[in-house]
């Protein structure tokens, strides 16, 4: 059977294709050989130009975020709270620490549950029920922040009767869920059976096995999960639109609207004053460090809590 | 996973937590659209399907049609994309052929990685302030209004954010096509660019319309960005220069202000939104799939 | 019967519809090394993991038959429990990595909750080492993670973790099968050295291993028990034709 579906393939396979037989034919002729060894350089320098190329705009964002940005911070811009349009000073503290809250409350909702759903991938052997959840993991990722923010929206802030940071870590915490969820997964699947059996040779139980040996050795690999979830989510503007809000004052009470850093640049940006088109410049780069912070310490982790078999 | 004499409740109460977590995505899935059907009923029992073929898009008569915003997405999209193929391409060929590692390598993998990761609503800014004026000269110069914001800017910063994920799925396309078919190639004498052409290309290319199609599904969905350089206008658009609206970006800019049929025209937009890029998810997904499986076949 | 420590009475596994070990009857003497050996996939190794009952962690898997130890049917004890009282030390060496030499040792009792106190632990550990032959290597770095030993080493403290719970069996599926000659030659020596305190099942498709180590040998073909006796007696004057053709190498 097997071999009937590779005799198929072998068909499909674009090789040795009609255009080299012709050139084999005239292997021997100098120029031709010199056309295709031209051709294939040129080729290789457009590769490279056009991968050069899609690497500028990178390049000219972390440019501009660090000229505009640098020049706006300083200590009052970081804490102090935003001032009404006309005076002048005043900074993004209710900012950062609405990004933190809303890190805080997505992830108190996501990683609990994300680990746990992902030890039952890893351990539920392939069935039916395996493969929809994977399904659904791969729509959830793949489903646009905005339509989170609609469903969340729905969900929390119309019954609650109000715009609420509490909104905002739960839409927030499903964009963390599948990414948890995955990297768990992933993660156990690579541990060895034989610790398992180790363990479970010890007379540990099941639940102790995975709580105690499984989910440690896996550490650094969930951990890096969870950090670049983090990331992910703390640029998020879009959910945030319709539930957390945003507040030009300092908030701790969960129940009402939070700033956060991406809403703030989106609010200065979209502004008519220039310096507030700083602010947003100012704003960036901080919420690009954080970002950037969180991608370099999840690779710290990955590589250095490595449990090593 | 049988243990006949299991009598231990800690042991059944942990497997139990485990199941529900898991069964609690799927459930998560079903009420994410569940709702949106619930709360678009008004719309869909006054507007029906009709409701994607009118252009007037007007709150102060109740009148919702949702054309604009479907040729918003689909052109910006589109353009997104075809900006974006080329460089895709050459990124997925540059690290999946030409330098499969090494300094070069690892460097522009992760600043397409650091591009990734960088926020939406920066990218808004950026273009604000760069691409705007870019575009405004060009408007000048072709004698059109210089609105600055519109399709085109808003397809310029689109193509931008959704090269790096497609050329990460495009990289990982190429680097699965089997090394002993390359080498078969290369000992009949073939030069490198003929390798990639008549054997990477033709037997990555479901890999590749897959990952285009995972693009698409990105682009279409991309919010903050697009709303803040699009322009915010309900009309159908005239050129590539006008400014418009793209699905995402009208219930950025409506929604928290919409009430009744409005908020429900706009949960309509969303519905439809959740079920292409479902589709487009799912169905990408699987390809990719199917080609990681027929290659690590091969391997053994 | 006098002294069994062990008894497998008309045993038979199954993995779905496949028999993969046919009415086994054996007893185990206690403080004797008792080999099973057999040409791969006989079912030597099903054989062990349902002593300790880890066979039935595979889906579909199932048995029928008893196994007795010390007269109790340990298809009526808690797995749990038995897998405390039955030690074992797989092909691989596989502490675990994410914890120290130290709590290797005593990973038995550190998973299972059981609390100790310091010296008492400082006590199990060494003993378990010292019975393991590995203190003298590792006393200076007991609290460092196991992973920089040798495979030798490594596959001896995990001897040793076993140790530390008092088994009263140990099984040993193929310990030395991922192990250089040196390190083979040690265990060896190791295991003979230990059964004063342990009765051990040696799973090995090493014929000359048998020999060597073993006090009574069965050997076990396509799930069936051919031949249980003495080693000496079985390997001078096999009963069975196919143990006499399995020991002068015609198959396997």
């Amino acid at each position: 059977m097997d071999t009937a579906q590779d005799i198929e393939n072998d068909k499909i396979i674009p090789f040795p294709s009609p255009v080299m037989i012709q050139e084999d034919k005239t292997i021997d002729n100098k120029t031709h050989l010199k056309l295709r060894i031209i051709k294939d350089r040129l080729f290789k320098y457009i590769v490279i130009v056009f991968s050069l190329l899609s690497f500028l705009p990178l390049l000219l964002i972390l440019f501009h975020i660090t000229k505009n940005g640098i020049s706006v911070i300083n200590w009052s811009f970081l804490t102090e709270l935003p001032k009404p349009i006309g005076e002048i000073g005043g900074g993004i503290y209710n900012s950062i620490i609405g990004s933190l809250m809303l890190i805080l409350l997505s992830s108190i909702i996501s990683i609990p549950l994300g680990i746990s759903a992902g030890i039952y991938l890893a351990e539920a052997n392939k069935g039916r029920l395996s493969n929809i959840i994977n399904l659904c993991i791969v729509v959830l990722q793949g489903t646009p922040s905005i339509v989170i923010g609609i469903i969340t929206y729905l969900w929390v802030v119309a019954p609650l009767g109000g715009f609420s940071a509490l909104s905002g870590g739960i839409a927030l915490s499903i964009m963390m869920l599948p990414v948890i969820i995955k990297s768990t997964e992933e993660t156990l699947k690579l541990i060895p059976y034989h610790l398992k059996e180790a363990s479970l040779a010890l007379g540990v139980p099941y639940y102790k096995t995975i709580l105690k040996v499984i989910l440690p050795t896996g550490i650094s690999g969930i951990m890096t999960g969870i950090l670049l979830s983090v990331a992910r989510i703390t640029g998020e503007t879009a959910p945030l639109l319709f539930t957390a809000f945003g507040n030009q004052f300092l908030n701790y009470n969960i129940f009402k609207p939070i700033d956060s850093l991406p809403y703030r640049i989106f609010y200065y940006a979209m502004s008519p004053y220039p310096e507030w088109h700083g602010f947003a410049w100012g704003a960036s780069f901080i919420l690009v460090v954080i970002v950037l912070a969180f991608n370099l310490i999840a690779r710290g982790v990955s590589a250095k809590w490595k449990v090593q078999f | 996973m049988v243990m006949k004499s299991e009598k231990d409740t800690s042991e059944k109460r942990f497997k139990n937590i485990i199941l529900v977590s898991g069964l609690s995505v799927i459930i998560l899935l079903i009420a994410i659209f569940l709702t949106l059907l619930i709360a678009s009923i008004p719309a869909i029992k006054t507007f029906g399907l009709g409701f994607f073929i009118s252009k007037h898009w007007d709150p102060s008569l109740e009148k919702f049609g949702a054309l604009p915003f479907l040729y918003g997405t689909l052109i910006t999209s589109f353009l997104a994309l075809i900006i974006s193929i080329p460089f895709s391409i050459a990124i997925s060929i540059f690290l999946g052929e030409y330098f499969k590692d090494g300094l070069l390598s690892t460097f522009l993998r992760s600043s397409t990685e650091v591009l990734a990761g960088i926020p939406s609503v920066i990218y808004g800014l950026w273009g604000l302030f760069l691409l705007m004026p870019i575009t405004r000269y060009i408007q000048t110069l072709l004698g059109t209004t210089p609105y600055g914001v519109g399709i085109f800017t808003a397809s310029l910063i689109l193509s931008i954010m959704i090269i790096p994920f497609s050329a990460s799925i495009g990289r990982e396309v190429v680097s699965l096509i089997p090394a002993d078919l390359k080498e078969a190639a290369y000992s009949l004498g073939a030069t490198r660019f003929e390798v990639i052409k008549n054997v990477i290309i033709p037997y990555a290319r479901s890999g590749i319309i897959a990952g285009i199609l995972l693009a698409f599904g990105r682009a279409i969905g991309e919010t903050m960005a697009v709303t803040m350089l699009i322009g915010n206008s309900n009309f159908l658009p005239k050129s590539i220069f006008s400014p418009a609206n793209t699905m995402a970006s009208v219930i950025a800019n409506e929604f928290a202000e919409s009430t009744g049929i409005a908020a429900s025209s706009l949960v309509y937009i969303g519905l439809v939104l959740f079920l292409v890029t479902t589709l487009v998810n799912i169905a990408g997904t699987y390809v990719i799939k199917k080609i990681s499986l027929e290659a690590s076949k091969e391997v053994t | 019967m006098e002294s069994s420590v062990l008894r497998i009475e008309s045993f038979s596994a199954f993995f779905g519809e496949n028999q993969v070990l046919k009415n086994i009857n054996i007893n185990i003497t206690p403080n004797k090394i008792t080999a099973l050996m057999g040409p791969s996939g006989c079912g030597k190794t099903t054989l062990i993991r349902c002593i300790n009952r880890m066979h039935e962690l595979i889906p579909h898997a199932r048995v029928s038959g008893h196994i007795y130890l010390k007269n109790k049917d340990i298809y009526e004890m808690e797995p749990i429990a038995l897998r405390r009282k039955i030690g074992m030390v797989f092909q691989k060496p596989n502490p675990f990595p994410m914890m120290s030499i130290y709590d290797n040792v005593i990973a038995g009792y550190k998973l299972n909750g059981i609390k100790l106190k310091k010296e008492e632990a400082d006590h199990i550990v060494e003993r378990s080492l010292r019975d393991a032959a590995l203190w003298n290597e590792v006393k200076d770095s007991l609290h460092r993670k196991g992973t920089f030993l040798s495979g030798g080493q490594q596959q001896r403290l995990c001897i040793a973790r076993a140790l530390a719970m008092n088994p009263e069996i140990l099984l040993l599926d193929e310990p030395t099968s991922a192990l250089d000659p040196k390190s083979t030659a040690h265990i060896e020596e190791l295991v003979v050295e230990l059964k004063q305190n342990v009765t051990m099942l040696l799973v090995t498709h090493n014929i000359a291993q048998a020999a060597r180590v073993s006090d009574f040998t069965a050997f076990i073909y396509l799930g069936e028990l051919i031949e249980f006796g003495p080693t000496e007696k079985m390997f001078t004057v096999p009963k069975d034709k196919r143990t006499e053709e399995y020991l002068t190498g015609k198959f396997g």
